[in-house]
């Protein structure tokens, strides 16, 4: 059980997908103008990550080596049309706002990355907590930055107003507020992990603790990435 | 006139006002895990025109011809990810067969092109534009030409910044982030343009 712990953990900070890894990035900038949308991204991609792990995990032995990336292709893709109709019919705001970027879960890195690095390997359990993680990494980040972007941008939260009209700086939602966010939040990251005497390296995540890492460098410093 | 003048508002707004990269966060992974070396940014920008043209074209055809008449409209993320997958499969094979030298330029970026969300998006966003067969084509290529644009003017921006030194916590990717902000600031200046050309 504390393996397990220790791997649910490892999604959310010491190997968090987005701003440690760096994978996934497009919906995180696109999707986090508002704290609704990324919310709902994020539990989106929860989910899906969860069920491909699991899944895969229980085909691990079955599908071919050669074939494999299709067929990972395949799985994710089923769950995230699930997922697509389901906030269709019942989430249609949200919907609406997360627009092209909910389909596009299908070839966010983060899903197939950990399917062909960590759920093609483990077992079922550990792959589960795995995707538990990483999911709830993605969606601790891309909340976080939504409600910077929310708050400084639209002067509100979740629809409320916080800034009085005409105080806020509309370029936090536009593009290049989104590029900024991002770099900024990854920059505290990094400097809150170096303080706590851990150096990781912020060009190819490594952070030289190899036992519990599941990049999969063996010890090379990342560098088959 | 008014068809052609359509097709050059697709193109100038895929290339500059709603450009994928630097507008859209449209395939956001390659440009920046490509490297700092012009010519990789070439190979990359070339292979994504080829296959984003061709992937329109292909899931036009699979949609109007296929899906629609069977009512599988709701399968299209599915059976688009397919159609690219196998796309890319089959553009690798003929080029290293009967086009050696393209093959060589553009080879090693070919497989990654099946994860790029821009080329996927293209095709979702061909089908609710609502667009006919020309322009999603035109769509397709110039949305790669875009790709391609936002890739070249970047890869100079990063040569700059090897010679910066920013704070430590900002080294490597925050501060190429913050660097790219930037540059999209410089698109933002294209907003609006389009309309006011063609219309």
């Amino acid at each position: 059980m504390k393996r397990k712990f220790e791997i649910f953990k490892n999604g959310l900070f010491k190997e968090n997908p987005v701003l440690i890894l760096t994978l996934g990035c497009c919906s995180v900038l696109a999707i986090s103008v508002t704290v609704l949308g990324g919310v709902g991204m994020g539990l989106a991609l929860t989910f899906v990550l969860v069920c491909s792990n699991v899944v895969i995990s229980l085909l691990r032995n079955i599908i071919p080596n050669k074939v494999r990336i299709p067929c990972y292709i395949v799985v994710v893709a089923a769950f995230v049309t699930l997922v697509e109709m389901i906030t269709e019919a019942y989430m249609k705001e949200l919907y609406d706002t997360m627009g092209v970027f909910l389909a596009l879960i299908v070839v966010n890195c983060i899903v197939l990355g950990r399917a062909e690095m960590f759920a093609s390997k483990n077992t079922v359990g550990d792959s589960f907590f795995d995707g538990l993680g990483m999911g709830l990494g993605y969606t601790m980040v891309i909340t976080g930055i939504s409600i910077v972007r929310e708050l400084l941008g639209s002067g509100t939260l979740l629809g409320y107003r916080i800034i009085p009209e005409g105080y806020q700086l509309g370029i936090v939602t536009q593009t290049p507020g989104g590029f900024f966010c991002f770099g900024g939040a990854m920059a505290i990251l990094i400097a809150c992990l170096n303080k706590k005497g851990r150096k990781i390296d912020s060009k190819t995540g490594c952070g030289h603790d190899c036992s519990s890492c599941g990049l999969g460098c063996a010890g090379r410093g990342g560098e088959n990435k | 006139m008014s068809e052609f003048s359509n097709i050059l508002l697709i193109m100038f707004s895929m290339v500059f006002t709603e450009n994928y990269v630097l507008v859209q966060f449209l395939g956001i992974c390659p440009f920046l895990g490509v490297s700092q070396n012009l010519s990789s940014c070439l190979g990359m920008s070339g292979a994504v025109i080829f296959v984003m043209t061709l992937a329109s074209a292909a899931t036009y055809g699979i949609y109007q011809g296929l899906m629609v008449p069977f009512g599988l409209e709701y399968m299209s993320t599915i059976i688009f990810i397919l159609v690219i997958a196998a796309l890319v499969q089959l553009v690798e094979i003929i080029l290293k067969k009967y086009m050696k030298p393209l093959y060589n330029a553009l080879g090693v970026y070919l497989p990654l092109i099946t994860t790029n969300c821009a080329v996927l998006a293209v095709t979702l966003l061909n089908i609710s534009e609502e667009y006919n067969f020309i322009e999603s084509c035109v769509d397709g290529f110039s949305a790669g030409v875009g790709f391609g644009l936002a890739l070249v003017l970047f890869c100079g921006v990063r040569r700059a910044l090897q010679r910066a030194k920013p704070p430590k916590s900002f080294e490597g990717l925050p501060i190429t982030l913050v660097a790219a902000a930037l540059t999209s600031l410089t698109f933002m200046g294209f907003t609006g343009m389009a309309e006011k050309l063609f219309n």
